[in-house]
C-alpha cells in the first residue's frame, strides 16, 4: 500500500467536522451514570481521514454514533458540540438530521450481512437512498445503482442488483454497503471497524477501495477502529481513546514512530511483526474493566506500565504540543 | 504456497524459497524433491494464470464487464450454486423443506383437505341433507342404519349418508379455519404493528389490551363472544375464534418487531436518513413477518378444533341442512355408547385435518429459523 496521499488542497484548512467537548453519558433514572465518551474533542478537514483507534469498550463506536444522532433517546445523554459545516447537528431536530444523514454523513458499519435488509434485493437498497435524498424516482435510480456498484468493484452490477444480500460474499457485501453510503455523495463518511467481520485478504481490498473513493470524491473519513495495521495504511490523523477520553494523537507517521503515551507504546507492542521473529508479544495487561475513573486519577494508570505516584492522584490534561496531543504524566521518552 | 519444505532443509533456514530448490540432486531423498519440484512448477503456473486474469489491485470504474475482481472466484461459486438470481428467505426455506418427510407429510393431508372441500358438492355421492334411509331407522330398536351398498359409512340417526356429510362438512370447517385465523392474523398484524412500531405508550397500551385478552382461556372467550350474539351463525364463530387469536398474533408480530428495530440493518437504514414510514414498512415488518405467517398455519389447527367445539356445544351454525364436523359430533352423543361411528368418524376428520395443519406449519417454523438452518 502507498504511503503517499495526494489530495485535493482545497479549504482543508476549515474543518469540515469539529467535534467539541463530546460527551455521552449512559444510565436510566436510578441508575449510576456511566460516561462512555468523556470530553472528546476532535476536528476533520474536508478530504482528511482521520483515525479513532482504542480496544473495545474505549468509546469509540459511542462517538461515532452520537455524530450520527443515532444514539436511542432514552437512557442516553450527549453533552458538547458537533459543528458540521457550521450547524450544530446536535441541536438539529429529528426531521432535520434525518435530511442529513445519507446525503451529508454516511456510515459504514462493521458486520456486512446484518448491515443490509436481508429480504430486499440489494440494488433496492441502494436506490432507496437516492429516492429519498436526490429525489429520483426508482426507474431513474437503478442506472445510477448500477454505476455506483461497478465502481465499488462489484462486477456485473446490472445482474447483481437484482441479488439478495445473501447471495453475495462477505466482501461484496461491504462494498455494497459502501456504495449505499456513498450514493449520495457525502461530505463525510464514518466507517466504524469496517473490515472486522471480513477476511485479511478481503480487508486489505476493502481498505484499498475506501482509500481510493475517499481520494477521488474529497470524502473526508473518519475510520474507527481496534486494527493499528489499518491506521497505518489509511488515516492522516490518529486519535488514541482509552476509557472515553482521547489519551494520544498525532500525525500517523510520528505517532507510530514514537508513541508517547504509554497505552499507545503498549498498542504497538502487541502487534505480532515480521522483523522480530521469535520475540514474544507485550500485551498490555488486565482489560478495560479495570479502569479508574477519570475524575482524580489517570484511568490507565493500574495497567500502565511505568506509572508514578502522581497518577492515581491527578487526572492528567490533554497537552497539544504541534500537531500531537497527549494526555500523561509519565510519558515514554524513549523513542522506539 | 501450500507445500511445507519438509525434510530437504532445517526449518530455520525459510525465508528464501530459493534456498531449498538449489542443492545437488543426490541423495535419496532427491526423487522426493523433484516431485515437489514438480508440483511447485505446477502450482506456480496456476498462480501465474490467476494473476494474468485477475488486475493486482482493486480497481474501482471498471464498467460492467470490467476485469474480474479477486471476489469473482467466491461469485462464480456462488453463481454455481444459485438456481435463479433473486432466490429469496423463502426460496431457500422451500428447498429445504422439499426434502423434509415431516412436512410433505402436512402438506398432502392439508392439499387433500382443501381439494375436497372445494370440490365437496362433486365429490360427495349423497345429497348430505336427504334422509335416503330414513324408512330404516327405528328408534327404538336401531336408531342408527349400519353400512350397505351405497352408504359405506353408514347413515346417521335420520338416515342420511355419513359419508357425503363428511365430505361436504370439511366445507365449513375450511371456511371457518381460514377466515378466523385471517381474521386474526389482521387484528394481530395492526396492534402488533403499533405496538411494536412505535413504542412508548401506545405500546403500553395496546400490550395491556393484548395481556388482558389473553388472560381469559380462548375457549370460553370464544364461548361469551358467540353468546353475545343474538342468534348464532356460521360469522359469530368466525368472529369469535378470530378474535381470540388476535392478541396471540400481536404478541408474536411485536416481540418480532422489537428485534428488529435494535437490528443493524434498521440502525444502517436509519443512518442513511431513511424516514418512519419506509423503515417500519420496508425494512421491519417484512422481516418480522416469517414466525408470523408460519403461527398463523398453526393457528388454523387450532381454529379447526376450537370451530369444532363451538359447533359441538351448540353454538355453530343451526342450519342442520349444512353438516359440520363438530356439529355432527355433537350430534353423536346419545348414541356414543350403541354406534360410536358417528363421533368417530368427525373426530378422526378434525385429528388428521389439525395434524395435517401443525406437521405443515411446524417443518416451516424449523425450516425457516435461523437456529437450525444448515
Amino acid at each position: 500500500m502507498a504511503y503517499s496521499s495526494t489530495r485535493p488542497v482545497a479549504d482543508r484548512d476549515r474543518p469540515l467536522l469539529s467535534v467539541e467537548d463530546l460527551t455521552v453519558t449512559f444510565g436510566r433514572q436510578g441508575e449510576e451514570p456511566f460516561r462512555a465518551v468523556d470530553g472528546v474533542s476532535f476536528t476533520v478537514r474536508p478530504g482528511q481521514t482521520v483515525g479513532l483507534v482504542g480496544e473495545s469498550g474505549c468509546g469509540k463506536s459511542v462517538t461515532s454514533l452520537a455524530i450520527m444522532g443515532l444514539l436511542p433517546k432514552r437512557g442516553n445523554t450527549v453533552g458538547g458540540r458537533v459543528d458540521f459545516e457550521g450547524t450544530d447537528l446536535l441541536s438539529l431536530g429529528d426531521a432535520e438530521l434525518r435530511n442529513r444523514r445519507g446525503k451529508d454523513l454516511a456510515m459504514v458499519f462493521q458486520d456486512p450481512l446484518s448491515s443490509l435488509n436481508p429480504v430486499v434485493p440489494v440494488g433496492l437498497q441502494v436506490t432507496e437512498v437516492l429516492e429519498r435524498h436526490r429525489g429520483m424516482s426508482r426507474k431513474a435510480a437503478m442506472p445510477v445503482a448500477a454505476d455506483l456498484l461497478s465502481r465499488v468493484g462489484i462486477p456485473d452490477p446490472n445482474r447483481r442488483v437484482k441479488d439478495y444480500p445473501h447471495q453475495m460474499s462477505g466482501g461484496m457485501r461491504q462494498r455494497a454497503l459502501v456504495a449505499i453510503a456513498l450514493a449520495c455523495a457525502p461530505r463525510l463518511l464514518i466507517a466504524d471497524e469496517p473490515t472486522t467481520a471480513l477476511d485479511v485478504t478481503i480487508q486489505a481490498q476493502i481498505l484499498a477501495l475506501l482509500k481510493e473513493l475517499v481520494e477521488e470524491t474529497g470524502t473526508a473519513l473518519i475510520m474507527i477502529t481496534h486494527d493499528l495495521g489499518v491506521v497505518a495504511g489509511l488515516c492522516d490523523e490518529v486519535n488514541v481513546l482509552y476509557g472515553g477520553r482521547i489519551v494520544e494523537r498525532g500525525p500517523r507517521h510520528p505517532i507510530f514512530r514514537e508513541p508517547r503515551h504509554p497505552y499507545t507504546n503498549g498498542l504497538l507492542d502487541s502487534i505480532p511483526r515480521l522483523d522480530t521473529v521469535g520475540e514474544r508479544l507485550t500485551p498490555i495487561p488486565g482489560s478495560v474493566a479495570d479502569n479508574l475513573p477519570w475524575d482524580h486519577a489517570c484511568a490507565f494508570a493500574p495497567r500502565c506500565s511505568q506509572p508514578v505516584e502522581i497518577c492515581t492522584q491527578t487526572t492528567p490534561d490533554l497537552v497539544t504540543n504541534g500537531d500531537r496531543a497527549l494526555r500523561c504524566h509519565n510519558p515514554v521518552e524513549v523513542p522506539r | 504456497m501450500t507445500e511445507s519444505p519438509k525434510n530437504t532443509e532445517s526449518p530455520k533456514n525459510t525465508e528464501s524459497p530459493k534456498n531449498t530448490e538449489t542443492p545437488k540432486s543426490t541423495g535419496p531423498l532427491a526423487r522426493y524433491r523433484d516431485s515437489r519440484k514438480e508440483r511447485i512448477d505446477a502450482l506456480a503456473q496456476l498462480s501465474a494464470r490467476d494473476r494474468s486474469a485477475e488486475p493486482v489491485q482493486v480497481t474501482t470504474g471498471a464498467g460492467g464487464t470490467g476485469p474480474a475482481t479477486p471476489d469473482h472466484l467466491t461469485v462464480t461459486e456462488s453463481g454455481a450454486i444459485q438456481e435463479a438470481p433473486g432466490v429469496s428467505l423463502w426460496a431457500s426455506a422451500w428447498r429445504r423443506l422439499r426434502r423434509n418427510p415431516v412436512f410433505i407429510v402436512g402438506a398432502v393431508i392439508t392439499a387433500v383437505f382443501v381439494v375436497v372441500a372445494v370440490f365437496a358438492p362433486w365429490l360427495a355421492p349423497k345429497d348430505p341433507t336427504i334422509g335416503y334411509l330414513i324408512d330404516e331407522v327405528r328408534p327404538q330398536t336401531n336408531p342408527v342404519p349400519g353400512p350397505q351398498p351405497g352408504f359405506p359409512l353408514g347413515a346417521d340417526d335420520r338416515g342420511r349418508d355419513l359419508l357425503s356429510r363428511l365430505i361436504v362438512g370439511s366445507r365449513q370447517t375450511l371456511i371457518v379455519g381460514v377466515l378466523a385465523t385471517l381474521g386474526g392474523f389482521v387484528g394481530g398484524l395492526i396492534l402488533g404493528t403499533l405496538a411494536g412500531a412505535f413504542g412508548g405508550w401506545v405500546d403500553s397500551f395496546v400490550m395491556r389490551l393484548v395481556d388482558v385478552m389473553l388472560s381469559i382461556p380462548s375457549l370460553i372467550l370464544a364461548l361469551s363472544i358467540s353468546a353475545l350474539a343474538s342468534e348464532p351463525s356460521q360469522w359469530t364463530l368466525i368472529i369469535a375464534i378470530g378474535v381470540v387469536q388476535i392478541p396471540i398474533f400481536a404478541r408474536l408480530l411485536r416481540g418480532s418487531l422489537l428485534a428488529q428495530r435494535s437490528s443493524d440493518h434498521v440502525l444502517a437504514a436509519r443512518a442513511l436518513g431513511i424516514r418512519r414510514g419506509p423503515i417500519i414498512f420496508r425494512h421491519m415488518l417484512p422481516n418480522a413477518l416469517a414466525p408470523v405467517i408460519v403461527q398463523a398455519t398453526l393457528m388454523l389447527a387450532v381454529a379447526i378444533i376450537d370451530a369444532a367445539a363451538l359447533s359441538f356445544l351448540g353454538l355453530g351454525n343451526p342450519d342442520q341442512r349444512i353438516p359440520e364436523w363438530g356439529q355432527m359430533l355433537g350430534q353423536s352423543r346419545q348414541f356414543f355408547y350403541s354406534h360410536p361411528q358417528l363421533a368417530i368418524y368427525p373426530a378422526i376428520c378434525i385429528i388428521i385435518v389439525a395434524l395435517g395443519f401443525t406437521l405443515m406449519g411446524e417443518s416451516t417454523r424449523e425450516a425457516l429459523d435461523p437456529r437450525s438452518r444448515r
